[in-house]
């Protein structure tokens, strides 16, 4: 019997997949990858071999084929990996920078671009925010000019997740300035002249995860580079944001899972007032209301998974979900680092770098604020 | 070439359950897995076959359970023969044999391959008898399987290396876990599996008479079963400059050196 009402047997075992796969080839050598500040590519490589980037491409594209569900059922896998970075620069190539490809490219940048996309000699990365437009996507100064038969780009973008060593950068730009939400996407390689990776930004979490600011100057893309319909980026990048969102929590959620089992095992084995700290009612207790608040957070996120499947708007639920899941998944880490005492003060001590991976959640792909002003906006008749 | 594994389906050893105090059995009414064991052969079946051989599973498991099959098929097995029937609840090893080889028979295989030895029952002596029951030669512990035209060329592990076995095919080869890396079934492999055929059989199906297996038809009964003992606490060594020659007498004394 599945645990999980929404998932197939087949849901099961990718979800069993993907946390042996994390546990075999990433626990044991993710401190490396943190020092390194990348995920070394022959890693994504596999990854690629075994479907891994492809859930959410179509079966006729070479994809799996498959929905929101999976996703969530791939990022929570994820999770158990116990490095955010790592979580990141895989959900950010298969589920926030691809999916726009897949949603709004043409037949000829599919066939360019979805073959590397998915055995991972292509990874990708979405640059929309800037140093002035963060939560505020409209807000994008980043221009594209007509230029004869293409496009010259000139801004900048920040905290570009694996803006780094991406080879596709898919980039958001205004080219309508008489209408605030007048952008558009373009498709952006790496050794296109004009883009640059201006700067690879030090972080508190994410470590391995590579993190950029890109620049462009006067950088020409020809016409069939323009993503979707020209002046309609906006909607197209909104078009993944729920998606986003959900994907985020649900690695949050994977790796909280990991948090409080590791922290049980330590309270079970440290010994303290004759007796181990877990037989202390205060931490039993604590840890036991997380464990219950995380199960009710893992049950919602499958829940909006299925309302996006069923092709419903899901904002309001999403929203919610984002805002709830990310603060819980802190106060989790919070406490993990707590019940592990000074030992979980120390580097050396997964959850100390679990607590700092976290802290990017409740801020990137919708702050909590704006999530429940998302929520706020749909609760109650204007 | 035309390969079968014979493949176990066992409780998660992560979670294994419990003993049946009345038959001192382990209960397999929970959700079960692919031995780990089995992943080795699996994995050296795909290998031995490449492109053109296929490779087929037979498994004997209760409940019509196929968790495990499915995880052989989606790491690129083509199809299954699974054995389940009430009648077979309390098997031994020989009863599990013959039904294994009747499954077996109902294809002409050139190649079976077994594990040494299962993870939860460890009797170690399925595969060769039903090489026996079969009438064909078997290999055991093979570390390495090379074949070439009728023979399979094999690598046998010995306790101090290991020896080179030529054999006639068909035959049977038990091999050794952890030599080669099973690989992880890929998500399209996962999504594949659902569509490949698994044809469930009874006894009667196979042509067995139902009183010869099972409780009915074992020879072999479990006694009694008692916990292991608990582990002793080690001795701790603390360096005050000699903890080496302590080290020394000690495993001296235990003759290890
Ligand atoms: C590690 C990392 C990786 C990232 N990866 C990417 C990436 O790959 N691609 C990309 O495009 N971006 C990426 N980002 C950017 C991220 O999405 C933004 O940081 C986020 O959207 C917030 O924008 P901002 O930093 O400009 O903060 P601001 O928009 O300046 O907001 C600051 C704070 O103000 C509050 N606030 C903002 N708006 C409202 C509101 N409407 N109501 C109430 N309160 C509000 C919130 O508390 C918010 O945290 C990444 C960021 C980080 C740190």
């Amino acid at each position: 019997m599945n645990r999980n009402v929404y998932f197939t047997d087949e849901l099961q075992a990718i979800y069993d997949q993907t946390v042996t796969f994390v546990e075999n080839e990433v626990v044991p050598h993710g401190a490396l990858w943190e020092e390194a500040g990348k995920v070394p590519r022959d890693v994504l490589k596999r990854m690629g071999a075994l479907g891994m980037f492809g859930l959410r491409i179509p079966e006729s594209l070479g994809g799996v084929g498959l929905g929101a569900i999976a996703s969530a059922a791939f990022a929570e896998g994820l999770g158990a990996s116990t490095f955010g970075g790592f979580e990141a620069t895989t959900l950010v190539h298969t589920d926030m920078a691809s999916p726009h490809l897949v949603h709004s490219g043409d037949d000829d940048q599919l066939a360019e671009y979805l073959p590397g996309i998915l055995t991972g000699e292509t990874i990708t990365a979405i640059a929309i925010s800037e140093p002035d437009a963060g939560s505020d996507v409209a807000g994008v100064r980043t221009t594209a000019a007509r230029d004869g038969d293409g496009w010259l780009i000139n801004g900048a973008k920040t905290y570009i997740t694996n803006g780094v060593y991406a080879e596709l950068v898919i980039v958001a730009a205004r080219t309508d300035h008489d209408n605030r939400y007048g952008l558009s996407m373009f498709l952006v390689d790496r050794d296109t002249e004009g883009f640059e990776v201006a700067n690879k930004l030090d972080k508190t979490g994410w470590r391995c995860s590579d993190t950029a600011e890109l620049t462009f100057t006067d950088c020409y893309v020809p016409d069939t580079k323009l993503l979707g319909t020209e002046h309609r980026g906006f909607y197209e990048v909104m078009k993944n944001f729920q998606n986003e969102r959900l994907v985020l929590v649900c690695m949050g959620v994977g790796a909280a899972q990991r948090a409080i089992d590791m922290t049980l095992d330590y309270a079970q084995n440290r010994k303290a007032f004759g007796a181990t700290l877990y037989d202390l009612g205060a931490i039993r207790q604590r840890l036991a209301m997380r464990q219950g608040e995380l199960d009710a957070v893992r049950a919602s996120m499958y829940h909006c998974a299925w309302l996006m499947e069923q092709g419903v708007d899901a904002t309001k639920e999403v929203s919610g979900l984002k805002a709830f899941g990310a603060e819980l998944v802190n106060q989790i880490m919070y406490d993990c680092v707590q019940f592990h005492g000074g030992m979980g003060y120390m580097t050396e001590t997964a959850v100390e770098r679990m607590s700092r991976d976290a802290r990017i959640l409740p801020i990137g792909g919708g702050a909590t604020e704006v999530m429940l002003e998302e929520v706020a906006k749909r609760s109650y008749a204007s | 070439m035309n390969i079968v594994v014979c493949v176990k389906q066992i409780p998660d050893p992560a979670d294994p359950g419990a003993l049946d105090p009345e038959t001192k059995t382990l209960k397999r009414d929970v959700k079960l897995i692919l031995d780990e064991s089995d992943s080795y052969g699996v994995e050296m079946a795909l290998q031995l076959a490449g492109d053109e051989g296929t490779v087929s599973l037979v498994s004997m498991a209760p409940n019509s359970e196929v968790g495990g099959l499915r995880t052989a098929l989606a790491m690129g097995a083509e199809s299954a023969v699974l054995v389940s029937d009430d009648a077979l609840k309390g098997s031994d090893a020989l009863t599990t044999a013959k039904v294994l080889a009747a499954a077996i028979a109902k294809s002409s295989p050139d190649l079976v391959i077994a594990a040494t030895e299962s993870s939860d029952g460890y009797t170690g002596t399925v595969p060769e008898q039903i090489a026996a029951l079969m009438d064909l030669p078997s290999v055991t512990f093979a570390k390495e399987i090379a074949l070439d035209g009728g023979t399979a060329k094999v690598k046998r592990q010995t306790e101090s290396g290991y020896d080179s076995v030529e054999c006639p095919l068909p035959c049977l080869v038990s091999v050794t876990a952890g030599v080669v890396e099973p690989r992880y079934p890929s998500f399209k492999g996962i999504m594949a599996a659902k569509a490949k055929p698994v044809e469930e059989v009874t006894v009667a199906d196979l042509g067995l008479d139902a009183g010869s297996v099972g409780w009915a038809g074992a020879g072999q009964e479990i006694v009694s079963i008692e916990d292991a003992p608990a582990r002793e606490a080690g001795e701790v060594i603390e360096d005050e400059g000699d903890a080496h020659e302590r080290i020394v007498a000690f495993l001296d004394e235990l003759k290890v050196l």
